[in-house]
Parts: C-alpha cells; sequence; structure tokens
C-alpha cells in the first residue's frame, strides 16, 4: 500500500469502513498490542481540542507509539509568520504519521498533498471530522450487531452539523432508513437531501422528536448551537423543543441507543444517563478504539 | 445573420458567439485573451434573436483548442465556436463541460484553505437541471454559478 491519508470519510470505500471496525473490535479485545513501538506520531492542534487530541494520543500511547506535536499554535513559527506549506513539510520530515486539527477547510487534504507520511485529519473547521463519523459507526456495529439496514433518527442542528453529515454519507453504503428532526431554520441541506435521492435511500423529515423516535435503532443528538442564531430568543425557544428526556423513550424499541459526538449543552437530560439506552459516554471509550484501528491500518502495522 | 452587419468577418480564426452579454469580461479572462497579440473585435450587448442580447468574440489566426473552448462552459455553456478559415467555417466545436476545473475559479468558501493559503483551487463539477456548480477538492463546499469569480 502507498502513503494513504484519511481526510474525508469519502476517502474511505464501504470495505475499508468495515475494516475498520473489525480492528476496532480487535483492540478493543486487546487494547495493548505494541504496533506502534517505534513510530513517532505527530499530533498538530492548530485549533484546540482537548477531547479529540488527548483520544488520538491515548489511542497511540497503548499502542507503544510516540507523539510529538502541539495543542495550540501560539508557540510555534506560524505565530512568527511561517506558511502552513512550510511547517507540513517540514514536521513531515520529523514523524511517521501527523494527526492534525486546524479551523481552515480543506487544511488537511492540503496536507496531505505536502506530506511525505499519512495525514488523518482531526477536523477541519466545519468540513470534515472522519474519525469521529468511524466512531458512530464503531458505536452502530457494536449495539446493533450489523451496519447494515439501520434506521436512524438524528436531532438537532442538521443544517451545521458536519458530524450528521459525514454519518449521513459513510452509512449511505449501508442501506439505511433516515428521520430528520429539526427546525425550519436548522434542516438537513438540500445537497444532502438529493444525494440520497441519487442513492434511493429513504428520508422523512419532521419537526416533532416524539413519535419520531419510536422506530429508530439509533437516535443520534447534535446540539444546537447558539451562534448559529440571527435572534437569541429564537434560539431560546429551539433549544428547549429539541431536548430529549427520559420519559419519552417509553416507545422506544429495545435495542435503542442513543448516540451524541458530545460535547452536550442541555439537548440530553441527565435523566436519560442512567437509561441503558444511553450510549453517549461509552461511545468515547470506542473512539479510541477506533483511532487505534485507523492509524494502525494507514500505517500498515496490521493485517 | 445580424451581427454581420455590426462585427466584421475574419479570413482565419475562431469565432466565440451566443455568449451571454454579462460573460464577455470574464470570458476575455479566461481565455487569457487580454495578452494575446492577434487582431481581435470584441462585441457586445449586440442583438440576437435567441438570447435578446448577446457577445461575440472574433480572434484572427488563433485556433481555440478544445480545452481552451470547455472552460468557458462554466460562463456560456450555449456558446457556439466556429473555426474559420478563407472565410468559411471549416468546424464547429460545441462547448464541453468538463470533469474538473483546475486554478482558474476561485472557492466560495472564505474558510477555505485555497483562499487562505497560496494553492491551486481544484473543483469536480456538477451539472444539474442545466446549472453548473463546482465542489471543492479541499473545503468539498460547493461555488454556485453565480457566485463563480475568477482567481486573479
Amino acid at each position: 500500500m502507498g502513503k494513504k491519508n484519511l481526510v474525508s470519510i469519502n476517502d474511505f470505500t464501504r470495505e475499508e469502513i468495515i475494516k475498520i471496525t473489525e480492528l476496532a473490535a480487535r483492540f478493543e479485545a486487546d487494547p495493548h498490542q505494541q504496533v506502534l513501538a517505534g513510530k513517532v506520531i505527530a499530533s498538530l492542534f492548530f485549533e484546540p481540542s482537548t477531547r479529540t487530541r488527548l483520544s488520538f494520543e491515548s489511542a497511540i500511547n497503548h499502542l507503544g507509539g510516540r507523539v510529538i506535536g502541539f495543542s495550540e499554535v501560539s508557540n510555534t513559527s506560524l505565530s512568527k509568520g511561517e506558511t502552513f506549506h512550510d511547517t507540513i513539510t517540514t514536521i513531515s520530515n520529523y514523524c511517521d504519521m501527523i494527526v492534525m486539527r486546524h479551523y481552515i477547510e480543506g487544511a488537511a487534504r492540503y496536507a496531505g498533498e505536502i506530506s511525505r507520511v499519512p495525514v488523518v485529519n482531526a477536523g477541519d473547521g466545519a468540513n470534515q471530522h472522519p474519525s469521529q463519523t468511524l466512531l458512530d459507526l464503531y458505536s452502530i456495529k457494536k449495539t446493533q450487531g450489523r451496519l447494515d439496514d439501520i434506521n436512524i433518527t438524528m436531532i438537532g442542528d442538521l443544517k451545521y452539523g458536519r458530524t450528521v453529515h459525514s454519518l449521513l454519507q459513510a452509512l449511505s453504503h449501508f442501506n439505511p432508513t433516515f428521520t430528520f428532526v429539526a427546525p425550519d431554520e436548522l434542516k438537513m441541506p438540500e445537497e444532502y437531501k438529493r444525494f440520497l435521492d441519487s442513492k434511493g435511500i429513504p428520508y422523512t423529515e419532521t419537526r416533532e422528536i416524539l413519535p419520531a423516535i419510536n422506530d429508530a435503532d439509533i437516535v443520534y443528538m447534535t446540539r444546537v448551537q447558539r451562534e448559529r442564531f440571527s435572534d437569541p430568543m429564537e434560539y431560546e425557544r429551539m433549544k428547549n423543543v429539541y431536548v430529549l428526556k427520559n420519559d419519552m423513550l417509553q416507545g422506544t424499541k429495545p435495542n435503542m441507543r442513543i448516540l451524541h459526538p458530545l460535547p452536550r449543552v442541555g439537548e440530553i437530560d441527565p435523566d436519560v444517563d442512567s437509561n441503558p439506552k444511553a450510549y453517549y459516554f461509552q461511545q468515547t471509550e470506542n473512539g479510541v478504539y477506533t483511532r487505534m484501528a485507523i492509524i494502525s491500518y494507514l500505517l500498515g502495522v496490521v493485517k | 445573420m445580424e451581427q454581420k452587419f455590426e462585427v466584421r468577418a475574419i479570413e482565419n480564426g475562431t469565432v466565440i458567439d451566443h455568449l451571454p452579454s454579462d460573460s464577455l469580461f470574464k470570458i476575455i479572462y479566461l481565455l487569457g485573451l487580454e495578452n494575446d497579440t492577434h487582431r481581435m473585435t470584441f462585441g457586445n450587448n449586440l442583438e440576437s434573436k435567441r438570447m435578446g442580447t448577446k457577445a461575440i468574440i472574433k480572434i484572427t489566426d488563433r485556433f481555440c483548442q478544445q480545452d481552451e473552448i470547455n472552460r468557458i462552459a462554466l460562463f456560456a455553456p450555449m456558446a457556439s465556436v466556429n473555426i474559420i478559415r478563407d472565410f468559411k467555417v471549416v468546424e464547429k466545436r460545441q462547448v464541453e463541460v468538463p470533469r474538473t476545473i483546475e486554478g482558474f475559479v476561485k472557492c466560495a468558501n472564505p474558510k477555505c484553505i485555497t483562499n487562505v493559503e497560496p494553492v491551486k483551487t481544484s473543483f469536480t463539477v456538477q451539472e444539474t437541471d442545466g446549472e453548473i456548480s463546482l465542489v471543492c477538492k479541499y473545503c468539498e463546499k460547493t461555488t454556485h454559478q453565480d457566485n463563480m469569480k475568477l482567481v486573479k
């Protein structure tokens, strides 16, 4: 295998997605395989993201790899005016892989073109965050026993939420059925609905959480962000409409599980946390195994 | 043909006709005509039965290649391109929408790396209901026809 990057979820085929979930399961069964021994991985966070950074670094450390890098740009050459191009060119000579988060959209694709070593996108602005999508898929596979024929209800900010867009694209390989629950202001964009139409994937749209969650295998919650609203009163009204509460789960299927990319603000009431259908904290643990799988796969250190 | 009286015929070269009036200057730039030393004639806001008004470009002794012609598709998909030899049309070239576009259109997303660092733009071309849009290789955002600006 030549150098392969993971910049966008579309870089992986259906078979590769399945492969990642299988590898993640193997790492979960034995998380201390030293497959990254002797490897140096650069963790470049041009924008702070504690959760994602620690998840990647935990994955690397568990597998015996070493991490170099930075968690913000203030003490790097970029603050001296160095171009992104030169930073990436230089750092790619110091390491075996680059994991990067950047606020500029497309930065990871560009880095992948410049870098001598594989690049993993840990988020580029509002664009892609493929390791999140793959850990979502691993969580679906683990809780439902399959990726095919999943009935999934997505709730909240479906317009700007990059996690729902990437998950929609990835699930399109697996014959899903979608239900979208959002206010008119935050509806799933037309381009994604056209994409589903072109693949013959069914979806329905509604403004109400109930009864939209009752047939779901997976309920995917997202945060409604204050900065998306020009009118603060509108935000206050919306954020209280899209809150999942424990008593709403009575009519849901026994196999249903609730996912959330986190952090949550108020959209899942804490009274849901003790319900066995709440899965968002186990989901973060799955993130570590998924990142082990991604890194090992791209470096070609696992079969 | 009504434009015969407004713009003179050429002996040899390329005639690009049926351009929308508001596309003329973009196409001059796209084909690099502002630095071209061939003799050329531009007509704009000419009468057209089909289009209301139109623009036309005639370039003496330059024979435009297909890949150059395809660039025109972004702004003037209905354009007709005639290759002229000895005052006669010897070849009609169709404008074909290219699959990819590199380097001369800006990405409309201000947060895209191509608008921040000196990165050559690159797009996949999509055509839905006759409307052309460009999907950026880098930020994956779509630039629609009414938002297309040329890289300066």
